[in-house]
């Protein structure tokens, strides 16, 4: 059974078509990457199914519930998990808080106002827990502002797993981390990946080929080639498009 | 124990303290004057709640004190006099007008609320201007005020004075608790990063809007028991200037701090009796004192007295 599935789905900024007829599913535990060029409606796309634009039409399913007219928390609480190209935390808040809040709003009502939520044992403990996943334990009382880059896009995908997604969005995870870094994030993700479906958007192909079991290439809106890895990259059309260009 | 609650401990003793300790010196006149502050105080919190915890700077809450003294003003003059049922319909009206007027605004953030909190506002100043039964620019004098079950105990001294004090300890207490409490934390993610607070899975006007409605309902208390102090109401409790000294009073307190509305508030009332004990254009020194502290003492006044590097609070 499919997760994930994205079905028709169209978008149009004036004239210019930015998703134009997309469909992609994605099976449990499966990893689906999308590339392409600059321009070619990586991001509405991400948008679209993170709730933040509304498609013109087409319908997006997460475990066979249509999310399409859903707003974006809703989404979030049906199951949707997702980090951002640019790493978004609360910077004000520790670690460990930033983890906590996650995991509260899949915890029961959020308007309590009385007990002292820094002191809810559940609460903290599903904290540690996404904490330890992204091996940040150290860092725990540590104020998100003051990570450095990497630390924080860990942060960032503790904050997604803490909410106990049933399906992962992630947007250029890699971007902007070093190649340590970066390996190391990989490792992370191809651990998470036998437990939980994703879509991968990214532009580092070692990852997209360390992680994916299907790549689509997106381009102008449109998806050219989707398929194994091995069978994209042997694809002319798809060299034509982004591999061969070399872009990014 | 931290210190910002030793610091709180230490203020609502003392206020305790006042009206058996003023008469001793010959200066209790002064208990009224400290009601005065402790009202501006009230307010202070709960703006404070939107503007330190949430984010959000409304500059029409002082609508809020005046819909609530003119709601009990009003029903005290059409023969409801028991203050708790006054109180229930101050709570009951700020609250819906807060649901209203906060559903709107809400929709923007930024210099956009700050805009349209404002326009709120002035339509509350304009629509108290216009009630002619009640006094219309004049505002309206009361000549009964109300009682705890017709005992007169909530009008006057020290009856007056511990309802008030009683009311400051309960916004206060009721405030901090919030902040730390589930409902809190969500408010102060919103205030850092809403788009991140919405992709964890809160609906955050949601949130802000509760938060809107139990500010203004607190706001509407204060604004309860100032028509009981000044025996009095008018438009003047809307003016958007009204609004403005409570922006000034929360962030010179320290915004999102456990005492600082508190301090803001005394801050200003002190500071107005006694420069305008000399000088009748106090607020041209005034001024100049808001920048200098506001320059200074960026933390604000309480963390003047509770930051454990005063040292280093100018560099």
């Amino acid at each position: 059974m499919s997760t994930l599935e994205i079905l028709h789905l169209n978008k149009k900024f004036g004239a210019i078509n930015v998703s134009n007829d997309i469909c992609i599913s994605i099976a449990d535990n499966e990893c689906h990457a999308v590339i392409g060029p600059n321009g070619a409606g990586k991001t509405t796309l991400i948008h679209q199914i993170s709730g933040m634009l509304k498609p013109d039409s087409g319908a997006i399913k997460l475990s066979g519930q249509d999310i399409t007219n859903m707003g974006v928390p809703q989404r979030v609480q049906a199951g949707l998990g997702r980090t951002f190209q640019i790493t978004s935390v609360l910077p004000s808040f520790s670690v460990l808080e930033n983890l906590a809040i996650a995991a509260q709003s899949k915890s029961g009502s959020s308007m309590r106002f009385f007990a002292n939520a820094a002191r809810e044992s559940t609460l903290n403990s599903a904290a540690s827990n996404a904490l330890e996943r992204v091996g940040l334990e150290d860092r725990a009382d540590v104020i998100a502002a003051e990570l450095s880059h990497g630390e924080r896009r860990l942060l960032e995908l503790g904050i997604a797993l803490a909410g106990k997604p049933q399906f992962l969005l992630l947007d250029e995870p890699m971007a902007g981390l070093g190649r340590v870094e970066s390996a190391a994030l990989v490792s992370l993700l191809l651990e998470l990946r036998r437990s939980m479906p994703m879509l991968l958007v990214e532009h580092d192909m070692n990852a997209i080929f360390k992680l994916a079991d299907v790549v689509s290439v997106l381009v102008d809106g449109k998806i050219v080639v989707s398929g194994s890895p091995e069978a994209v990259r042997a694809d002319p059309a798809a060299r034509a498009a982004y591999l061969g260009e070399g872009s990014q | 124990m931290d210190r910002s609650l030793i610091l709180g401990l230490l203020i609502f003793l003392t206020l305790l303290a006042m009206p058996f300790a003023l008469p001793l010196i010959g200066q209790g006149y002064l208990t009224g004057l400290i009601i005065k502050a402790m009202l501006l105080a009230i307010a202070a919190i709960s703006l404070d709640l939107l503007i330190g915890h949430g984010g959000l700077v409304s500059l029409g809450h002082a609508a809020f004190v005046a819909l609530g003294a003119y709601a009990a003003a009003i029903a005290l003059q059409s023969g409801i006099e028991n203050i708790l049922v006054l109180l229930l319909i101050t709570l009951a009206l700020t609250g819906f007008v807060a649901l209203i007027t906060g559903s709107l605004a809400l929709r923007t953030t930024g210099v956009y609320f700050l805009m349209i909190t404002l326009a709120f506002g002035q339509m509350a100043y304009f629509t108290l201007t216009s009630l002619a039964a009640y006094g219309g620019d004049d505002g309206l004098t009361l000549w009964s005020l109300a009682t705890l079950f017709g005992s007169n105990v909530v009008q006057k001294g020290n009856g007056l004075y511990f309802i008030v004090l009683g009311t400051l300890l309960a916004s206060w207490w009721f405030v901090n608790r919030m902040s730390q409490s589930r409902f809190g934390r969500v408010l102060r993610a919103a205030r850092d990063n809403p788009e991140r607070t919405e992709v964890m899975g809160y609906s955050v006007t949601r949130y802000r809007l509760v938060a809107y409605v139990i500010a203004a309902m607190i706001a509407g208390v204060s604004g309860l028991l100032v028509m009981q102090h000044a025996e009095f109401v008018s438009p003047a409790l809307a003016a958007w200037q009204r609004s403005g000294d409570l922006i000034v009073v929360v962030v010179l307190g320290g915004l999102a701090t456990r005492n600082g509305a508190i301090l803001g508030a005394f801050f200003l009332v002190i500071v107005e009796e006694l420069l305008g004990s000399f000088i009748h254009e106090w607020r041209l020194i005034y001024g100049p004192l808001l920048v200098f502290m506001v320059l200074f003492a960026k933390g604000g006044l309480s963390d003047l007295l509770t930051s454990k590097r005063r040292g280093n609070q100018v560099a």
